[in-house]
């Protein structure tokens, strides 16, 4: 398998996550889950480069930006609690505080 | 030496002043007129020592800058002083007349609750007039200008409790700006085309001045001598400066202010030299001012405002000598001028304080037998107004007809028919003023007489002070000032234009055996005596017949020429109307609405398209991040 294959899927997992965050009004949870694909996608192409190269050091990082993404998904989640409790809802759309 | 002379006699009066105004209420009324008069004393002697040394022991005098005071650009501006036999005269007859007027107030002020501000503001009068003088540049002298102007201004609105004074004190005030903003366009065209505003400098360059340059520039200087010095059309104001007490008028009238434009012009003479056409222009106006603002005299009744259109008409004299090239000449009637000028506002003065603050003339008369000094003081200095020999004004004026006749230049012609009439309407209206003041009943009440009586020496002895030049000056100083060395380097007359070398007498000794031969004006004079003496003495019903029988040119006359209407009618709607429509458009629309109020409102505006940008939803920020960064990509890629 060439190095172009692995790269065009990560290009279409971070424009799945990427047209997630855009598209997506609602649903804050979603905003999340495409934010993940997105780190995905960077995951995916450590690993294609990292074999490809035969550098085994991608690979570790590949770990730990997955251990690190697991901690800010449970921070997420946690701040999304928060803020269902303060509004009472977890519509992105209604949240525009900081409009002009 | 000379300057260190020059700075005490400058800063005596302006220390003196300034105690005296700041610590009236602490030094109290005698200590402010002893203070003040003191610092003009001294001044004054200071200034005789400098005459002397200059006129008789041949000191060259000196124009040094003593002080570095401001430097932009290319530009120096110094403090210095340019002391010369000009300057050496113009200092003493300053501090002569303002010492006199000084030891006078002490008894004409002595009732009036302003005392100590009163002796504050002559002294500063006093401190501006000289640093006029002594300017060796056009700054210090613009400064010492606008001095004289703002003071001249507090003077005449001393009583500022009277509408009138007010009224006066602005107007002067007010057409003096007209004069001075002549005046510094003036300077600036010096300043571009010289590129200097010291004096000396300045008369180097003239010769290679392009002539409309210098005619231009003589014009716009002139238009402010013509403020100052009161000239047509600018004249206006002097009358209404009777509003301030006497011996202000006497200041104003005979030694400050009103000489300055005349002083300027000689100064100024290798300027003016060079610019027939201003010279012509000079002429005119003053011959024009000569005669008819005398006229003008006729038909006044308060007794200052005759001998004020008295100084008018003798102004456009002295004017129409500087036209001539006889700049000496004026100088020369200047002096004289103050003298007798200074002493019959004094005398008048004396009389208003008698009749406590009477000055309608129609309500005096036979005051000869209660004030007999005031009564001789004022005698004298008619009949030296009225150029009869061997009083002093007959030497200076008779000149100055003599210097007109010589000369040759436009207008000359008009200007002698001006200045000889005008020796006519001169001792006319001035012995109309002494006959219906001293002779004749009396017309005032009983009341008054029973308290009238003679001033108190306070008053007199300037009087006498002021009599004894007024008898002799002419004689004694025609020889120092005219014949022997006149004004030596400080003046500057181009030989076509010398009509003083013209005149075939060289001393006073030799001028009226002359005068009695050839002169009309002597003859003329004598004859206004005997027209006034008949008019209101002899047959003093003539006057109202006359009224009657020229009631056209009465109205004119007591309407001052529609002057004063024409300011009020023309140019003072004009001014108003321009003024509207400067507040409204230019400062109201263009300024505040569109700079002021239209910058912020620019601001709000382009805000109000840019804040739709701020939606505050996290997906357009994202958007936006990625279209940034492809855009960066494709640059990067491309590029």
């Amino acid at each position: 398998m060439s190095l172009t294959a692995f790269l065009i899927v990560g290009a279409i997992l971070f424009g799945l996550g990427m047209a997630g965050i855009v598209i997506n009004r609602k649903n804050i949870i979603a905003l999340l889950m495409s934010i993940e694909l997105i780190l995905l996608a960077v995951n995916t192409n450590f690993i294609a480069f990292s074999y490809y190269l035969n550098d085994i050091a991608g690979q570790i990082f590949v770990f730990f930006i997955l251990a690190i993404a697991a901690a800010e998904a449970a921070i997420g989640l946690a701040i999304l609690m928060v803020l269902f409790r303060k509004h009472g809802s977890i519509n992105a759309a209604a949240m525009n505080a900081l409009k002009g | 030496m000379l300057n260190q002379l020059t700075l005490m006699i400058i800063l005596a009066p302006l220390i003196a002043g300034l105690i005296a105004g700041i610590y009236g209420k602490k030094i109290g009324r005698r200590g402010a007129h002893c203070i003040t008069t003191l610092g003009v004393a001294i001044s004054f002697v200071l200034s005789l020592i400098i005459l002397r040394q200059i006129f008789w022991e041949n000191n060259t005098g000196s124009n040094t800058n003593i002080y570095t005071w401001g430097i932009s650009g290319n530009f120096h501006f110094y403090i210095g002083f340019l002391i010369d036999r000009l300057s050496a005269v113009m200092m003493s007859i300053v501090t002569f007349i303002s010492l006199a007027v000084h030891i006078y107030s002490i008894g004409y002020m002595k009732d009036d609750p302003g005392y100590q501000r009163f002796f504050s503001y002559i002294s500063l009068f006093t401190f501006a007039m000289l640093m006029l003088v002594t300017a060796n540049n056009f700054l210090q002298l613009y400064f010492g200008w606008e001095g004289v102007g703002l003071v001249s201004y507090l003077l005449i609105g001393f009583w500022f409790k009277r509408e009138t004074a007010n009224f006066g004190s602005l107007k002067a005030f007010l057409v003096n700006r007209v004069g001075d903003f002549g005046f510094i366009l003036g300077i600036a065209g010096i300043l571009d085309y010289a590129g200097t505003l010291d004096l000396s400098q300045i008369f180097m360059i003239a010769p290679h001045l392009p002539p409309a340059v210098l005619t231009t520039v003589c014009l716009l200087l002139f238009i402010g001598a013509m403020g100052k010095s009161a000239q047509m059309p600018l004249h206006i104001w002097l009358p209404e400066s009777m509003e301030g007490p006497t011996p202000i008028s006497a200041l104003i009238h005979a030694a400050t202010m009103v000489t300055a434009g005349i002083y300027l012009v000689s100064r100024l003479s290798p300027l003016y030299e060079y610019s027939v056409t201003a010279l012509s222009v000079i002429l005119i106006i003053g011959a024009t001012g000569a005669l008819f603002t005398g006229i003008l005299a006729l038909v006044q009744t308060d007794i200052k405002r005759v001998i004020a259109y008295s100084t008018l008409s003798q102004l456009g004299y002295m004017v129409a000598a500087l036209g001539v090239s006889a700049y000496s000449v004026g100088i020369f009637h200047l002096v004289t001028h103050a003298f007798f000028k200074a002493l019959l506002f004094l005398a008048a003065g004396s009389v208003i304080v008698a009749l406590h603050h009477e000055q309608d003339m129609r309500r005096m008369g036979g005051l000869k037998k209660y004030m007999p000094i005031t009564y001789m003081t004022f005698l004298i200095g008619a009949l030296a107004l009225s150029a009869v020999p061997p009083f002093a004004g007959f030497f200076s004026k008779d000149l100055i007809i003599d210097a007109v006749h010589e000369s040759h230049i436009l207008g000359s012609g008009y200007a002698y028919f001006c200045v000889v009439l005008g020796a006519f309407i001169t001792p006319l209206y001035i012995f109309r003023a002494l006959f219906m003041t001293f002779h004749g009943e009396e017309k005032f009440n009983e009341e008054t007489r029973q308290h009238l009586h003679e001033s108190s020496w306070v008053i007199l002895i300037p009087l006498i002070i002021l009599a004894v030049p007024s008898v002799f000056a002419g004689y004694y100083l025609i020889k120092p000032l005219i014949f022997d060395h006149g004004f030596g380097h400080s003046i500057f007359v181009l030989p076509q234009h010398n009509v003083l070398s013209k005149l075939d007498f060289s001393s006073a000794a030799e001028m009226m055996p002359d005068a009695i031969k050839h002169s009309y004006a002597l003859y003329i004079s004598l004859l206004g005596i005997i027209a006034a003496w008949l008019f209101y003495r002899v047959f003093p019903k003539w006057p109202s017949k006359m009224r009657q029988n020229f009631a056209l040119i009465y109205t004119v006359l007591i309407n001052k020429y529609g002057f004063d209407l024409f300011n009020e009618k023309i140019i003072m709607p004009a001014t108003r109307y321009l003024s509207t429509i400067f507040y409204t458009v230019g400062d109201l629309k263009i300024v505040d609405d569109t700079f002021v109020d239209g910058t912020g409102r620019m601001v709000s505006r382009i805000s109000e398209l840019t804040r739709r940008l701020q939606s505050g939803h996290l997906y357009h920020y994202a958007l936006m991040m990625i279209v940034g960064l492809l855009v960066l990509l494709c640059w990067m890629v491309i590029g």
